[in-house]
């Protein structure tokens, strides 16, 4: 089965595709045609049709995002783009770069527009050095050939853009701890209001997206909206998405497939199935914030509304594979190490909550948990949801999905005394 | 306690910009680009810089994962431990590590040319085990595709 390539349209396995590659498969025309035909808000209007919805997690809808930018908010405003790309299991953006940069380059340009923000910024996660390096590279070509600076194309909009390397924490991936990274402040989240649509970067009007839904923004420009919502399978749906697979498959990798398409085919089909003696036991569909999508979910469709209806979430689409003789107890002390690590410690449930959590599974795991382990896991992650920002629920998500969905397994390790797969 | 040069540019730099802060992680890493870590003198040369207080830019050297607050060796070495290295056997890469160079995790070889440290999910999940050497990814690894690794960067020393 093959699908149209969108964003991935010039991938090649060894190098970028050049800005002439990029102009040749149509790249730059949507930035043209935007600066000349469409006032900020048809542009609004236009991504708002085409149901183009945040592709960092969340799902807002990113027209309706430009729009909580208030006509007569002052100025500097600012373009954040989101590459921190720090969800375990998550390289969507990576690949991208590494793809067809100006594809990201062109989307921060339009969107810019659409705010009417003069001044872009990539905030980058240090692992991800050679993606830096390439933007910096590709973003002055892009200036060179008069795609960036003062009256693009000349039109009223300017545009500059600048690459932030990150000092690599997960809670920068966060919006507002993201806008306190790039400010030099420690990276703690903060609560709205203010929205950082309102009062963000230095205080001033602040768009922040993720790397893939600024890359789609071109293609629907260009393409219409009508043919960006034909593109996903789902009715609700729109677009393609870039779907990581990794884990207990024969072809782990980044694939670009309709939104909506069946779980069992992204795994079956574009991952080249599990290898033999492996059978499916579930996955983490989105990423570690993500609940562990069990058995019975294998054929879902995998977009938002689809998997929203069953109680779970699609996250980045970011697709790990857990096989029958993996154990989930132990891959959740895993899951919860790292979120214990990484919490920002600013506040108390998280910061105290996780470690009590990764407490009781290591004690599960080598066979020293007792019944009464199971509620306790269970409330703890509950009270966690008081915490101060989003991370701490996310980072319940395996918890309590394995014990909704893996409630034997766990009580395996407490009856045998021992891990029952080791 | 900077060679003239790199505080010239550093300088250079921070003028060009409208809010300075915004640079700070960059000048700890070009400061530690120059002496391998980010030594009490250097938060201090960075405050200074940036006119910020010694507390403010300690606060942030010590939060990111990548600034590194003690003496390291010339080539750090980063094991991802997270959920999908875990499935692939990332403990046995990290053993096959330290025992290769005597060290354990946090650690530095004597010859003062490898540490060790783990990190979290490097977004390589597709080349899983994986691992990063200043920076650079290695993966998906084997002990011997590690030795490999390991004799290349001591003969280049
Ligand atoms: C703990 C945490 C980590 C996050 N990490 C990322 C990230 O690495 N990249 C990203 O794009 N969004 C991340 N997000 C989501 C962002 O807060 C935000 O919703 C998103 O970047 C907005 O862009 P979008 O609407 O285009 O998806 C994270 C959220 C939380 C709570
Ligand atoms: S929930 Fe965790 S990450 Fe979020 S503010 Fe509290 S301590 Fe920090
Ligand atoms: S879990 Fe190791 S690179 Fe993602």
């Amino acid at each position: 089965m093959t699908y149209p390539q969108v964003l991935l349209q010039n991938r090649k396995p060894d190098r970028i595709a050049t800005l002439e590659e990029y102009q040749q498969s149509g790249g730059y025309q949507a930035l043209e045609d935007v600066l000349h035909n469409y006032s900020y808000k048809d542009l609004q209007e236009v991504l708002i049709d085409a149901v183009l919805l945040g592709r960092g997690g969340a799902a807002f809808p990113a027209g309706m995002k430009l729009r909580t930018v208030a006509e007569d908010a002052p100025f500097p405003r600012y373009l954040v783009c989101n590459a921190d790309e720090m969800e375990p299991g998550t390289f969507k953006d990576r690949v991208l770069i590494h793809a067809d940069p100006h594809m990201l380059i062109e989307g921060i340009i339009i969107d810019g527009y659409g705010a009417k923000a003069e001044k872009g910024i990539i905030f980058i996660r240090p692992e991800y050095e050679s993606a830096a390096r390439i933007l910096e590279r590709e973003i002055k070509i892009a200036k060179e050939a008069g795609f960036l600076g003062k009256k693009i194309l000349g039109s009223d909009h300017s545009m500059e853009i600048v690459v932030h390397r990150s000092g690599g924490r997960y809670i920068c991936g966060e919006v507002t701890a993201q806008l306190n990274a790039l400010m030099g402040k420690r990276p703690n989240p903060q609560q709205p209001p203010p929205y950082p649509t309102e009062k963000g970067l230095w205080g001033m009007p602040t768009v922040l997206q993720n790397v893939e839904t600024l890359a789609n923004i071109p293609h629907i420009i260009r393409n219409g909206v009508e043919w960006y919502k034909n593109l996903a399978k789902t009715e609700t749906g729109a677009g393609t998405k870039l779907f990581c697979v990794s884990g207990r498959v024969n072809k782990p990798g980044c694939f670009e497939l309709p939104m909506g398409v069946r779980l069992s085919e992204i795994i079956e089909v574009h991952a080249g199935g599990m290898p033999a003696g492996s059978e499916y036991k579930a996955c983490l569909p989105g990423g570690a914030s993500t609940r562990y999508l069990p058995k019975e979910f294998y054929d879902i469709e995998m977009d938002f509304d689809p998997m929203r209806e069953v109680g779970h979430r699609l996250g980045t689409g970011a697709i790990m594979v857990f096989d029958q003789k993996t154990c989930l107890v132990g891959a959740t002390l895993n899951l919860t190490e790292f979120f214990a690590r990484e919490s920002c410690g600013w506040c108390t449930p998280c910061r105290e909550g996780l470690p009590y959590i990764r407490d009781l599974l290591l004690r599960l795991e080598e066979g020293e948990g007792r019944e009464e382990f199971i509620p306790m896991l269970q409330q703890m992650s509950k009270h966690l949801w008081s915490s101060y920002c989003a991370f701490a629920p996310g980072a319940t998500s395996p918890v309590e999905s394995l014990i909704t969905y893996f409630e034997d397994e766990v009580r395996e390790h407490i009856t045998q005394k021992k891990c029952p797969f080791k | 306690m900077l060679p003239a040069e790199l505080k010239e540019s550093l300088t250079e730099h921070i003028a060009s910009v409208d809010h300075p802060r915004e640079l700070v992680v960059d000048i700890m890493f070009a400061i530690q680009d120059q002496f391998g870590y980010l030594s009490d003198e250097a938060v201090e040369e960075v405050a200074q810089l940036l006119n910020m207080s010694p507390l403010e830019v300690e606060e942030l050297a010590t939060f990111y994962t990548f600034i590194y607050r003690e003496p390291v060796g010339k080539y750090v070495i980063h094991v991802c431990d997270s959920v999908i290295c875990w499935m692939d056997g990332y403990e046995s890469i990290r053993d096959h590590l330290c025992n290769k160079l005597g060290v354990e995790m946090g650690e530095t070889t004597s010859d003062g040319l490898f540490t060790l440290l783990p990190v979290c999910c490097i977004g390589y999940c597709d080349r899983s085990p994986a691992i990063l050497i200043n920076k650079k990814v290695y993966g998906p690894l084997t002990p011997e595709k590690l030795d490999d690794i390991l004799e290349n960067l001591r003969a280049q020393g």
